[in-house]
């Protein structure tokens, strides 16, 4: 796992900018983003969908959530 | 099942479908026009139900703010989603609701009654609503340039239930006070007799379509501020959706209700100094948009545990007491004595916090 985003804490539209800023700086790959609530966890779901990115898997824990993004 | 319809698009477009509805219809079973809901004008109301100003047109103890918050807090225990937490930069967020709401009553709305208004037929609210997305497109500047109030903290569950206990205690001081017919005054609340303030729908129905909306927006996520925020930032219409359909299906209700009249003067709590209403407006969507969140949204994240967000509400309700206070609100006359100038302070603020605070979070 080498790209991730650390967006816990983080309010409204946060998670999403810095998601988006990771995605344009790869391009493509595997970005495994954590986030704490479950406005971010939508957020950043539709965000890297309308960049052309998979949502592959989200995991939850008991400090939130951590969604894994993939680009072919 | 339940959990995906609301975050879908159908989710957003319902909640604004839904408040479309209720906020006419609140205005018919009483309140004031235009303000079906208002959730600037309704926490104004509240300050001066608790004498924290003396504006005597605009005292009520408004059950529909109240329903907000504890809808808002029954869906996301309902759904596992209260979180408490805090600690983003709070005295920055009382600030910041100080002066959002000083810049709303300026204008004389919040986002959403921007929206009812210009459903409702009222020509100034279009200078509002412009120097709304004025002031958020100012905001989205700062957030591309790495604005950020830090990270929040996961926090005991109290402090996530303190802003909604407030709510039951002012509902309880409306029980234990209730309105007497014609006096201003009963036990410790203020109820104002002539003016917005003494218009207003029956408690339990206000109570109920404020829970119902709270519910409703709490699982939706529904944000007038962030849907031109996002629309502007990421080219997202998700939030914006819930925006137009609050705005048509308002319209179309107010034609059924015949409570759509046009025009620019005499429009119903509303001034036609229209350079006011648009920088009233500015400062508030900056405001808003530097907060992350627009009135409504900051009272339902406040239901899910959100503290920060509760600083806000609070910031709001304070800022209300100075606009009443200093001569800062406006009136159907046109602005108050000292708005221009608090409008032109408030925006040196929020200038000068979304420049200053820029701490790196990656």
């Amino acid at each position: 796992m080498s790209d991730m985003v650390d967006a816990r804490g983080l309010s409204c539209p946060q998670p999403v900018l810095l998601t988006i800023e990771k995605i344009k700086k790869v391009k493509k790959g595997e970005i495994a983003i954590f986030v704490d609530t479950d406005t971010s966890r939508e957020n950043v779901s539709r965000a890297a969908t309308s960049q052309g990115w998979k949502v592959k898997g989200i995991k939850s824990d008991e400090k939130g959530y951590r969604i894994t993004i993939v680009k072919k | 099942m339940l959990r995906k319809f609301f975050a879908s698009r159908w989710g957003i477009i319902g909640t604004g479908a839904f408040i479309g509805v209720f906020a006419p219809l609140l205005q018919k079973w009483g309140n004031p026009g235009n303000m079906g809901i208002c959730v600037a004008c309704f926490e104004r109301d509240i300050a001066g139900a608790l004498g924290l100003h003396r504006a005597d047109v605009v005292q009520y103890m408004r059950p529909e703010i109240i329903g907000f918050v504890l809808g808002a807090l029954i869906a996301a225990y309902l759904f596992k989603e209260f979180r408490p937490r805090a600690g983003s930069a709070p005295i920055v967020r009382f600030v910041l609701g100080a002066f959002a709401m000083i810049g709303a009553l300026v204008f004389l709305g919040c986002p959403w009654r921007a929206m009812l208004r210009l459903a409702g037929g009222d020509g100034n609210a279009v200078f509002g609503i412009l120097g709304l997305i004025g002031g958020i497109w100012v905001g989205t500047g700062f957030l591309k340039g790495g604005y950020n109030l830090g990270r929040a903290q996961e926090t005991n569950t109290v402090v996530g239930w303190i802003l909604p206990l407030i709510m039951v205690g002012l509902l309880a001081l409306m029980l234990l006070f209730p309105q007497v017919e014609g006096q201003p005054q009963s036990g410790i609340l203020f109820y104002s007799i002539k003016g917005p303030g003494s218009l207003h729908a029956p408690l339990f129905i206000a109570l109920g379509v404020g829970l119902a909306v709270g519910i409703l927006a709490q699982r939706s996520r529904f944000c007038t501020m962030g849907a031109f925020r996002d629309l502007i930032l990421f080219r997202q219409t998700h939030l914006f959706l819930g925006v137009v359909a609050l705005v048509v299906v308002a319209f179309i209700t107010n034609l059924i209700l015949n409570q759509f009249n046009p025009g620019f003067a005499n429009q119903p709590v509303a001034h036609t100094m229209e350079i006011w209403n648009f920088g009233g407006m500015v400062l508030a969507g900056l405001a808003f948009a530097l907060a992350g969140g627009c009135p409504g949204r900051q009272l339902f994240l406040a239901g899910e545990g959100d503290g920060d967000a509760a600083i806000f509400v609070l910031g709001m309700i304070t800022g209300a007491a100075f606009a009443h206070n200093f001569g800062l609100a406006s009136s159907p006359q046109g602005v108050g004595p000292h708005g221009i100038a608090a409008v032109v302070i408030g925006l040196v603020v929020c200038l000068f916090i979304g420049f200053t605070m820029r701490k790196k979070v990656a």
